[in-house]
C-alpha cells in the first residue's frame, strides 16, 4: 500500500489456486495478494468457497494446483514448511473451537509451551496479557463451557494472537453468536486492526467491513468476482451477483 | 405396583405378571452366585448347602497352591498385555474408520467386529490350526494375540461411539495453533475420547481374563490361565477351590463394572 512496505514480501500471495473436492471444483484460479498490515474482508454466499480459501492458507486444506506464499515462504507439503507457515498464521473459527478439557488459561498457555517453547511461567504471563486485551482476564480459571459464546470467541482470539502470528485469519467469527454478543467480539477485532495486525476476515458484518477493511472481496462459486475498497464496493458494485448479495446482507 | 389409581384390573394383572417375570429372570441370573459365594467359605470338601462350618481354606489353597496362583498370574499377565494391544489397535482402527474419506468403511468395520459374532469354538480351532503353523500354540504370545482379536471389537465399538461426539474442528484448531498430528492427538483428541478408550480397555481386560475356550486350545500347563485351571479342576476332581476362584472372578467383574459405571456417570456430568 505504502512505499515503505514495497520491499517487504506480501503477507499472503495466492496465485492461480485451484481446488477440487472429488469432482467438485471449489476454487477456480484464485489470485489474491494481501499486503502487510492490510485488512481484508471476504464475503460471498454460502458454499462459495470462503472457508476453503482461507483454510488453504495455513494448510488446513490442501489444493491441487497454484501457489501460496506467506510472507515470502512458499507453502509445500513439507512438515517443516507447514509448521513455519502455521507459526506465521493465526486462525479464529466460527465455532470458537476452544479445547473443552482445558481451562481458558490452559487453552492459551498449552500451545505457547508446546509450540513456542515458553516456560510455564512465561506462558501464563503472556496468556494473562492477551486475556486482558480481550477483557476477560478474570475468567482464566474457568472452562469454556462456563463462558458465553462471546466470551469464548474472545478467548479464541486471545489464544491465536498470543502466538504472535504475522497474519490473522477469521472464518465468520461472529456468525455463531447471539446478536447481543456480536459487538464485544467485533470491538476486540477492531482493536486488533488498530494495532496494525494483518487480517483476512470472512464475515457478513458489513458495518465491520466499512469501519475496518482496506479492501472487500466478493466470492461466488469458487471465484473472486469483485473487489475494491469498501466505499466503492458498497456504493457502486459492478456485478449483478454482488448487487444481489449486498441486497440480502444489508437488509 | 407403580400404577395410577385409574388402572383397569387387566392392566394391573399384566403389570403383576411383568414384574413377576422380571424378578424370575433376575433370580435365574443371580441364583448361581448365591450358591457359589457361600460354598467358597465352606469348610467341607463336598458341596453341601447350607454351609455347616465356615473357613478360608479354599482361599488359602487358591493363593498358596502354585498351580492356582500361577494360573492367576498367567491370567493377569495375558489380560494386561491383551488390554494394551487391543486398546491401542482398536483406538487406531476407530480413528481411521471415523475419517470421512475412509474407503470401504462398512466392510472393514464388519470384519473388525466379526470375532464378536463368530462362535468362539470356531475362533479357537481356527487360531489353533493357524497359529500352529507359526509355532504360536502353547505360547503366551499366541494366547495374547488370539485374545487381542477377541477384545479389539469392544474397543473399536466404544471408541467409535465417543468419536461420533468428538468435534474434529478441535483437531483443526490444534493444527492451526501449530500442533503436529501426534501432539494434536495426545493433547486434544485423546483427552476428549478418553471415556470411550477406558471403557474399551475395561471390556478388553474382562474379555481376556474370563476367556476359557481359546485358552484351552492355545495353552499348555505353563501358560494355563485361571479359567482353564477352573475348567480342569471341574473335570478331574471337583475341587472347592474353584468356588474361591469363581468368587474372586466375580469380585473382579463387579469392580470393573463399578469402574465403568463411575466413568459413564462422570461423562454424563
Ligand atoms: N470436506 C468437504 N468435502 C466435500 N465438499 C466440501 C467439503 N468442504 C466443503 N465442501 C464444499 O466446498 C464448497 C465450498 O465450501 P466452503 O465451506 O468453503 O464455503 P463457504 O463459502 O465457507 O460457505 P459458508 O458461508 O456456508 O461457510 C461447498 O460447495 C461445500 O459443499
Ligand atoms: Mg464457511
Amino acid at each position: 500500500m505504502t512505499s515503505a512496505q514495497d520491499s517487504a514480501p506480501p503477507a499472503i500471495q495466492i496465485t492461480g489456486l485451484n481446488k477440487w473436492y472429488g469432482l467438485l471444483q471449489v476454487l477456480h484460479d484464485v489470485n489474491l495478494t494481501v499486503t502487510q498490515g492490510e485488512r481484508l474482508v471476504i464475503c460471498g454466499p454460502s458454499g462459495s468457497g470462503k472457508s476453503t480459501l482461507i483454510r488453504t492458507v495455513n494448510a488446513l486444506e490442501g489444493f491441487q494446483s497454484g501457489e501460496i506464499k506467506v510472507a515470502g515462504l512458499r507453502l509445500t507439503r513439507e512438515p517443516a514448511v507447514v509448521e513455519e507457515i502455521r507459526r506465521r498464521v493465526g486462525m479464529v473459527f466460527q465455532q470458537f473451537n476452544l479445547f473443552p478439557h482445558l481451562t481458558v488459561l490452559e487453552n492459551c498457555a498449552l500451545p505457547l509451551r508446546l509450540v513456542r517453547g515458553l516456560s510455564a511461567a512465561e506462558a501464563r504471563d503472556r496468556t494473562m496479557h492477551y486475556l486482558s486485551k480481550v477483557r476477560i482476564p478474570e475468567q482464566a480459571a474457568k472452562y469454556p463451557a462456563q463462558l458465553s459464546g462471546g466470551q469464548q470467541q474472545r478467548v479464541a482470539i486471545a489464544r491465536a494472537v498470543a502466538m504472535q502470528p504475522e497474519v490473522m485469519l477469521f472464518d465468520e467469527p461472529t456468525s455463531a453468536l447471539d446478536p447481543e454478543m456480536v459487538k464485544e467480539v467485533l470491538d476486540v477485532m477492531v482493536a486488533l486492526a488498530d494495532e496494525g495486525m494483518t487480517m483476512a476476515v470472512v464475515t457478513h458484518e458489513m458495518g465491520f467491513a466499512r469501519q475496518v477493511a482496506d479492501r472487500v472481496i466478493f466470492m461466488d462459486a469458487g471465484r473472486i468476482v469483485e473487489q475494491g475498497p469498501p466505499t466503492t464496493f458498497f456504493t457502486a458494485p459492478r456485478s449483478d451477483r454482488t448487487k444481489a448479495f449486498l441486497r440480502q446482507v444489508l437488509h | 405396583m407403580w400404577l395410577p389409581s385409574y388402572a383397569t384390573p387387566s392392566e394391573r394383572l399384566s403389570r403383576i405378571l411383568v414384574v413377576a417375570f422380571a424378578v424370575a429372570v433376575m433370580l435365574f441370573l443371580i441364583a448361581p452366585l448365591f450358591i457359589i459365594v457361600p460354598l467358597s467359605f465352606s469348610k467341607d470338601p463336598f458341596f453341601t448347602l447350607p454351609v455347616r462350618e465356615y473357613s478360608l481354606r479354599w482361599y488359602e489353597d487358591l493363593f498358596g497352591n502354585p498351580r492356582w496362583f500361577e494360573a492367576m498370574i498367567n491370567s493377569a499377565v495375558a489380560a494386561v498385555l491383551t488390554t494394551i494391544l487391543a486398546t491401542t489397535l482398536g483406538t487406531l482402527a476407530a480413528l481411521g474408520i471415523a475419517r470421512p474419506d475412509f474407503p470401504y468403511r462398512r466392510a472393514i468395520m464388519a470384519l473388525l467386529i466379526s470375532p464378536m459374532i463368530v462362535p468362539i469354538v470356531i475362533v479357537a480351532v481356527g487360531s489353533y490350526l493357524f497359529f500352529g503353523e507359526f509355532g504360536l500354540t502353547n505360547t503366551r504370545a499366541g494366547l495374547v494375540l488370539a485374545h487381542t482379536a477377541l477384545a479389539t471389537p469392544f474397543v473399536v465399538i466404544t471408541v467409535t461411539a465417543t468419536l461420533s461426539t468428538y468435534d474434529t474442528n478441535l483437531t483443526r484448531a490444534a493444527n492451526s495453533l501449530g500442533a503436529s498430528g501426534l501432539s494434536a492427538f495426545f493433547r486434544v483428541t485423546l483427552p476428549n475420547i478418553l471415556p470411550g478408550v477406558i471403557s474399551g480397555a475395561i471390556f478388553a481386560f474382562a474379555t481376556s481374563f474370563d476367556e476359557v475356550v481359546v485358552a484351552l486350545f492355545l495353552t499348555a500347563a505353563e501358560q494355563r490361565t485361571l479359567p482353564v485351571q477352573m475348567f480342569s479342576g471341574i473335570r478331574d476332581q471337583i475341587n472347592p477351590t474353584i468356588m474361591a476362584a469363581a468368587t474372586m472372578l466375580l469380585i473382579l467383574s463387579i469392580l470393573l463394572f463399578a469402574a465403568l459405571a463411575l466413568l459413564t456417570r462422570k461423562k454424563a456430568r
